[in-house]
């Protein structure tokens, strides 16, 4: 069984419903990053709510993901982490380094917009931040 | 009072397997009355070490049992295969360390999230136990 993804504007939607193999983690990563770079999303949202087990395999898939999706120019956000998931993370001593992440599906699409709207406005901010830091040096 | 009082096994051939296991781990936790933080650490513990028996010992076997012990309830995991064997544990349990091309988290991860993680291994046979003690509510 595949996990769908879906397409809402720039922004790709997709959400592991239950426990997932290994085997499908890979593939959602590889469905994943094919349709980042065949449609012309900019982000992709993953909603996690329902997994209920995060062990070192599924953080590093998680964490891949979301950095070959930046080096292919998109963002990926993971929404809706159980505290209970993100407890054992920490117990572990793991971290989804670098990641953006979101408590729920509407904040995690606020969280891309803003993102990606400050992505794509980086050449207009840069020279307005030099202006601001020479200032605070004078 | 001692004794086991239900156990349960999952052959583990396959990573649907590893699912299985993980989640048994997580009702035998929720069965004995243990919250979703104790049920969340053991179903992890028990997904590291049995993925590592899937890859690195061809497969084995998940065995989950529950027992009463002086007001406390204890679940016990002992995940066997026959493999080659893990020929230095220190080194295989210490973090980073890995054969597989992995980040080498599994082993030391899981040892955080419950009580205690005992290893016995030679050619052939491997067994990892996990243990998680929680006083009776
Ligand atoms: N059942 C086993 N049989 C043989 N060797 C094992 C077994 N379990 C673990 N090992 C050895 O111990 C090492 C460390 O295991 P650990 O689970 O900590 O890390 P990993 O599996 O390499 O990586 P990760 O779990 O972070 O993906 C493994 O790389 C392997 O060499
Ligand atoms: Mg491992």
């Amino acid at each position: 069984m595949r996990i769908p993804i879906l397409r809402l504007g720039d922004i790709l939607l997709t959400s592991i419903q239950s426990d997932i193999t290994d085997d499908q983690a890979l593939t959602l990563q590889v469905d994943i990053l094919k349709q980042l770079g065949d449609s012309r999303a900019l982000g992709v949202l993953l909603d996690i709510t329902a997994l209920d087990v995060v062990d070192s395999y599924m953080t590093r898939i998680l964490s891949e993901t979301a950095r070959m999706a930046r080096l292919m120019g998109g963002e990926v956000v993971i929404t809706g982490m159980s505290p209970m998931v993100a407890l054992s993370l920490i117990e572990m001593g793991r971290d989804l380094h670098d990641v953006l992440t979101a408590l729920d599906v509407e904040q995690g699409v606020e969280k891309l917009k803003r993102r990606l709207d400050a992505t794509g406005d980086e050449d207009d901010d840069r020279p307005r931040c030099e202006r601001g830091s020479a200032n605070a040096r004078d | 009072m001692r004794g086991t009082d239900s156990s349960s096994v999952v052959l583990i051939a396959t990573p649907e397997d590893v699912v299985r296991a993980r989640q048994a781990g997580r009702m035998a936790a929720a069965a004995l009355g243990l919250g979703l933080a104790d049920q969340t650490r053991l179903a992890t513990a028990i997904s590291e070490i049995a993925r590592n028996a899937l890859h690195y010992g061809g497969g084995g076997r998940c065995e989950i049992s529950a027992c009463q012990e002086e007001g406390h309830h204890r679940i016990t995991v002992q995940v066997t295969d026959h493999g080659p064997g893990i020929p230095e544990i220190e080194r295989a349990m210490s973090p980073g360390f890995s054969t597989g091309n992995s980040l080498g988290m599994g082993l030391p991860g899981a040892a955080k999230l419950v009580d205690s993680l005992a290893i016995e291994s030679r050619p052939g046979l491997t067994q990892v136990t996990l243990a998680m003690r929680r006083k009776a509510r």
